[in-house]
């Protein structure tokens, strides 16, 4: 006998939908995470396709802080390009108040029967005739307790992955360093997310403004280590003395965004990882709330398969991989060599290819119109793109 | 002695640095990012991907 059948380390999306999926199937789970509060301090931009968070969640206005229509790109000379939110696949639809949002996914996992302690972290998990011995200190005090399987959903600093010896460590153009501000007395289209491109705002990443509510906005940068010279907050004040001068901080936001694209396994004997921790943020757009919840829907989907035939070895973890490699795996590996492909392309490139669709009215604005374009203006781009674009 | 520091009035906590170190020479306990001198080699990696510039090499 062991404590619990699951133990789920973290409790961001990917934990907590772990934690609730394992609890509506009858498993025994306890969610730990380390902050006092979940969802406390956020490390996130916020934006999430609609489709992709109404397969898991009912949209409630507690935490939608606002909807998107539309995306605009606005290249280094200040060309911009405007999409709808369907045509720019989807990938923004909703600003979430990931405060709100974090804290309710945990409530679902309590209230499906997870047990939930918070100011609780890991400190060291053992693997030992077949379960693991999974080291806490909650809330100062040390405690040992057995799991049958550990589901390693903490995040981008994991140690769950260190400690059972899958090597998810990021290189310095695997990770996106990032800093956003909370701003207000700024001026936008409070349905609008934007985007600005090209090195002269971001090496090897870009900047962002995604609104919430009328009144204020995140506005945020992700560089990468490998290419920048300064940290990115540099970046981030010096575009905002240009772009935004009277705007106002009323909250700092520092995150690391993993862009490695697909690992090869999120999986050990008796361990899962999920989320951020196995690396599954999108390599172009960082998002990774949506892939997070299906890791952490598939990972309870097996660890209650394991439960049931009393296997926990990594190789029958190994559905987990294939499951989650099923769902997103490939999407990864091409977004992570496409992203590749655009950190090639010079500022001026972005800006004549920008230039090149700017008149083009936004209902027929899509991936196949913008492709056309390139085809037509830019033949050599277009055959070196070819393969992400046909 | 060279040895890694943290600025903890610039630390964002968000441990970045922690995801890029290979020789397990840092961790983040809650908000208290913690460094094991005697693992860390001096590689550089997290100085470079610290998005606040709140880590350095001090003697």
């Amino acid at each position: 006998m062991t404590d619990y059948d699951v133990i789920v380390v973290g409790a961001g999306p990917s934990g907590s939908i772990s934690a609730k999926t394992c609890a509506e199937k009858g498993l025994s789970v306890l969610l730990i995470e380390k902050r006092q509060e979940i969802g406390v301090p956020v490390r996130c931009a916020e934006g999430v396709s609609k489709k992709g968070l109404e397969r898991f969640v009912k949209p409630d206005e507690k935490w939608i802080a606002s909807e998107i229509e539309r995306a605009e790109i606005i290249s280094p000379s200040s060309h911009r390009v405007v999409l709808s939110a369907e045509k720019a696949g989807n990938e923004v639809g909703y600003v979430l108040e990931r405060k709100v949002f974090d804290r309710y996914l945990a409530m679902l996992a309590s209230r499906a029967g997870s047990d939930v302690l918070t100011k609780t972290s890991a400190v060291y998990i053992k693997r030992e005739n077949g379960i693991v011995r999974v080291r806490i200190r909650s809330m100062g005090e040390e405690e040992e307790l057995t799991a049958k399987i550990v589901i390693g959903a903490d995040g981008v600093e994991s140690r769950v992955a260190k400690w059972v010896g899958i090597d998810t460590t990021l290189k310095l153009n695997e990770i996106e360093s990032c800093v956003q501000y909370l701003m207000t007395n700024i001026d936008f289209d409070p349905s609008t997310t934007y985007f600005w491109i090209g090195k002269k705002y971001a090496p090897g990443g870009y900047i962002w403004l995604f609104p919430k509510g009328k009144d204020s906005a995140n506005v945020g940068i992700g560089v990468m280590p490998a290419l920048a010279e300064r940290d990115a907050k540099w970046y981030l004040d010096r575009f905002l003395r240009e772009n935004f001068p009277d705007g106002e901080i009323v909250e700092v936001v520092v995150g690391g965004v993993p862009v490695k694209g697909a690992i090869d396994t999120a999986v050990s004997d008796n361990v899962m990882l999920v989320g951020d921790a196995a690396r599954h943020t999108d390599p172009i757009t960082g998002g990774g709330i949506v892939n997070g919840m299906i890791a952490g829907y598939l990972a309870g989907l097996t660890a209650y398969e394991a439960v049931e035939s009393g296997d926990f070895s990594e190789r029958f973890l190994r559905r987990y991989d294939e499951r989650w490699k099923a769902e997103f795996g490939e999407s990864l590996v091409r977004n992570k060599k496409l992203q590749e492909k655009m950190l090639k392309l010079e500022d001026s490139v972005l800006d004549r290819l920008i230039e090149s669709v700017k008149g083009i009215p936004i209902e027929e604005m899509s991936v196949k119109r913008l492709a056309y374009e390139i085809f037509k203006k830019h033949p050599r781009l277009f055959w070196d793109l070819r393969e992400f674009i046909i | 002695m060279k040895r890694l520091a943290v600025n903890r009035y610039k630390c964002g906590y968000c441990g970045a640095c922690v995801a890029v170190c290979k020789f397990d020479a840092n961790e983040l306990i809650e908000t208290y990012l913690e460094i094991y001198e005697d693992r860390c080699t001096l590689c550089m990696a997290c100085v470079k991907t610290c998005p606040m510039n709140a880590l350095e090499v001090v003697e």
